[in-house]
């Protein structure tokens, strides 16, 4: 096994002191892809920001480590650097950024001084992955999601993780508000990253996504945890039955996060 | 209250100015009937800013400045303002001397003007004369406009004829090189019938502790189907106090936009009018500012709608450091008549210390039925979450407010017409933010 491992371990995290995770665990490795599902609100888009550092989220207790470093020391920008990204739900717009400025200036951050990628280079790759994204090519000089459509905000967070090549990405919602072809397009995208070194923790409540990039491991989580984990036949039985069953079988009468264990 | 400060410029010294520049009789009428109005005058009171106090009165009135035979003979900070390739419309203004100009041939033979205010006066006397003070900027609307047209000691005059369309911006320089030296500077553009035209200017000088005041009007008239771009950076050092007004008036189907980068070290009292006087007239009004250290500014942008139809936007954004402060009144006003017309506004203030003041007072006046308008005004941090989502992707919190700020600037940088002016504006926001 090669690549980068992302451990979370016994992971809690408050936002404005109501506590959202509840002891999380989970461990991907490098070439892994894993799929965190869930209904709405048990916690799976905190999991995401918190791994990331989003400046509303404290983590009260448990430890995530890249590699054996302690990514809660870190600073969101160094977190980055250590090779996690994540391809955000609500990415922001920013005004008068243009989306080619911000890309080069994320992509000469993960190098050495001196080392900053020749402009000739940088056109060509994001010309083909925009190619690829089948993304229109007057994006690159339009503001940072400035005006996007949601779809176009979808295409534009996958585009940068392809850019950017980290080494563990965690993908938030990254189906949602997307039509099929769109999904189609932007899976296509996900899957070129898919290499012995990659790692992906994709985070989605409808199944549907995983018909196009197969997870090698499944998880659920229901109040704040991972409480079911298993193999690519456990999305398809969420498919098809839902996640009645996954309650009645642990007793769960509300899986909201809001609600004591 | 008013506080007396008699000027050091008497009726015999402004005549006798008058007489030295050969300037027609006119012209030096208007300027002793300005003298003694702004004997009387009250200072202008723009919102929120007590300017009581201010120096508009101490200066060199006529400082000589060297001509300048070749552009390589100028310093390095105004080569930086000229586009690589040959200057072929360009008036250079060195202390009170126009040290060095050129307009394009073709242009000339056009009947376009572009020259120096003095020497247009000499040239151009009766079209001057026209417009001068009369459809904009009047003499006696307080004792800045009335000081002004007493004592103007340099600008620039451009006319464009008819039906003619400029592609190639003109450029002025105005370079205040000696400390003390004042620029009463008038700017007079007038664009007839179907005609454009792109001007912009830059103001520059070295005054960090000498005081001294400047005092601008420029005064944009566009015609029938003209359209006019005016942009602009201010960049006088912390000893020039600065007294700045521009102003447009737009008659049937013209469109009038401007793009001032204001960029003054000192103490700036700032005011862009546009009169939208015809029907489907159109103004884009766009300010960017940025302030330091002490620095106390206020800022207006004023679009008045009188034409039926007519459309006006303004944008102002200012970047606060320090324990500088700036006003920032957005004006949009709709004259009963103007039917179907629409303004416009966002007002928005970045500050980035705690002890650093800024106000943005958008206000919508609206005396007719049958229009449309809107504002968005907003005075804030930068915002914790764009920085997260900059820093998720690996740049630094240090790059990510610098990508965030020069944003925040770019829709004045955006549309200045030369790319040198571009490239010295973003080097001039970089200096004063960082």
């Amino acid at each position: 096994m090669a690549g980068s491992t992302l451990e979370i371990k016994d992971l809690h995290v408050e936002i404005e002191g109501q506590e959202i995770l509840k002891g999380v665990n989970l461990t991907i490795n490098g070439g892994e892809f894993h799929a965190v599902m869930g209904p709405n609100g048990t916690g799976k888009s905190t999991l995401a920001s918190a791994v990331m550092g989003h400046p509303k989220y404290e983590v009260t207790k448990g430890q995530i480590l890249l590699d054996g470093e302690d990514v809660l020391e870190m600073e969101v920008d160094e977190r980055a650097q250590a090779g996690l990204f994540l391809a955000m739900q609500y990415p922001s717009e920013i005004s008068g950024v243009t989306n080619s400025d911000f890309l080069r200036s994320a992509i000469n951050a993960h190098r050495e001084e001196g080392d900053e990628i020749s402009l000739m280079k940088f056109i060509k790759e994001m010309d083909s992955k925009m190619d690829t994204l089948e993304m229109d090519k007057n994006m690159a000089q339009r503001y940072l999601n400035e005006g996007f459509s949601g779809g176009e905000k979808k295409r534009n967070e996958i585009l940068q993780l392809m850019m950017v090549q980290p080494a563990i990405a965690i993908l938030d919602e990254i189906d949602s508000g997307l039509d099929i072809d769109a999904l189609k397009v932007v899976s296509q995208g996900i899957n070129e990253m898919r290499n012995d070194e990659f790692g992906c923790l994709i985070i989605t409540h409808y199944q549907r996504l995983l018909n196009y990039i197969t997870p090698d491991h499944v998880h659920v989580m229901m109040q704040g945890r991972v409480v079911k984990s298993g193999g690519p036949e456990l999305a398809q039985r969420l498919e098809e039955e839902g996640y009645e069953w996954i309650k009645e079988e642990l007793g769960i009468e509300d899986e909201t996060v809001g609600q004591k264990a | 209250m008013t506080v007396e400060v008699s000027l050091p410029y008497d009726k015999e010294y402004v005549t006798q100015f008058s007489n030295g520049l050969q300037e027609p009789e006119w012209m030096q009428s208007l300027r002793l009937n300005a003298l003694e109005k702004s004997e009387s005058l009250p200072l202008p009171k723009p919102d929120k800013t007590n300017i009581q106090g201010w120096n508009f009165t101490e200066f060199k009135h006529h400082v000589e400045g060297e001509k300048i035979e070749s552009l390589d003979q100028l310093p390095a900070e105004i080569q930086d303002f000229l586009d690589e390739e040959e200057q072929k419309n360009l008036v250079i203004q060195r202390n009170h001397t126009t040290a060095f100009g050129v307009l394009d041939e073709k242009l000339k033979e056009q009947g376009v003007v572009f020259t120096d205010m003095k020497t247009a006066l000499r040239e151009h006397g009766e079209l001057v004369e026209k417009y001068y003070m009369n459809d904009a900027v009047h003499v006696d609307e307080h004792r800045l406009t009335a000081l002004h047209a007493a004592l103007m000691n340099g600008g620039v005059f451009l006319y464009v004829p008819k039906n003619v369309q400029i592609e190639e911006p003109l450029q002025a320089i105005f370079w205040q090189e000696d400390p003390e030296a004042s620029l009463i500077n008038h700017i007079l553009v007038v664009a007839e019938e179907n005609s454009s035209v792109t001007y912009v200017e830059n103001y520059v000088s070295n005054n960090k502790e000498e005081k001294t005041s400047a005092n601008i009007v420029a005064e944009v008239i566009a015609k029938d189907g003209a359209k006019v771009s005016f942009g602009a950076v201010d960049n006088f050092e912390a000893g020039t106090t600065v007294y700045a007004n521009r102003r447009g008036v737009a008659y049937r189907d013209s469109v009038i936009e401007w793009a001032l980068g204001q960029m003054n070290e000192g103490n700036t009292v700032s005011e862009n009018i546009t009169h939208l006087i015809g029907d489907n007239s159109h103004s884009n009004a766009k300010t960017v500012a940025i302030g330091r250290g002490q620095q106390k500014q206020n800022f207006t942008t004023n679009i008045r709608h009188f034409g039926k139809g007519s459309d006006g936007y303004i944008l102002q954004h200012g970047v606060m450091k320090d324990k500088s402060s700036a006003i920032f009144n957005g004006v949009g006003k709709i004259e009963h008549g103007a039917s179907k017309s629409n303004a416009e506004q966002e007002s928005r203030v970045l500050m980035l210390s705690k002890d650093a003041r800024g106000d943005a007072n958008p206000i919508l006046l609206i005396d007719e039925d049958d229009v449309t308008a809107g504002h968005a005004a907003s005075v804030g941090r930068v915002d914790p979450i764009q920085l997260y989502y900059l820093m998720s992707r690996g740049i630094s919190r240090f790059e990510a407010e610098r990508l965030i700020i020069h944003g925040f600037l770019a829709p004045v940088v955006n549309q200045l017409p030369v790319e040198a002016v571009k490239r010295q504006l973003t080097q001039v926001i970089e200096r004063k933010v960082y």
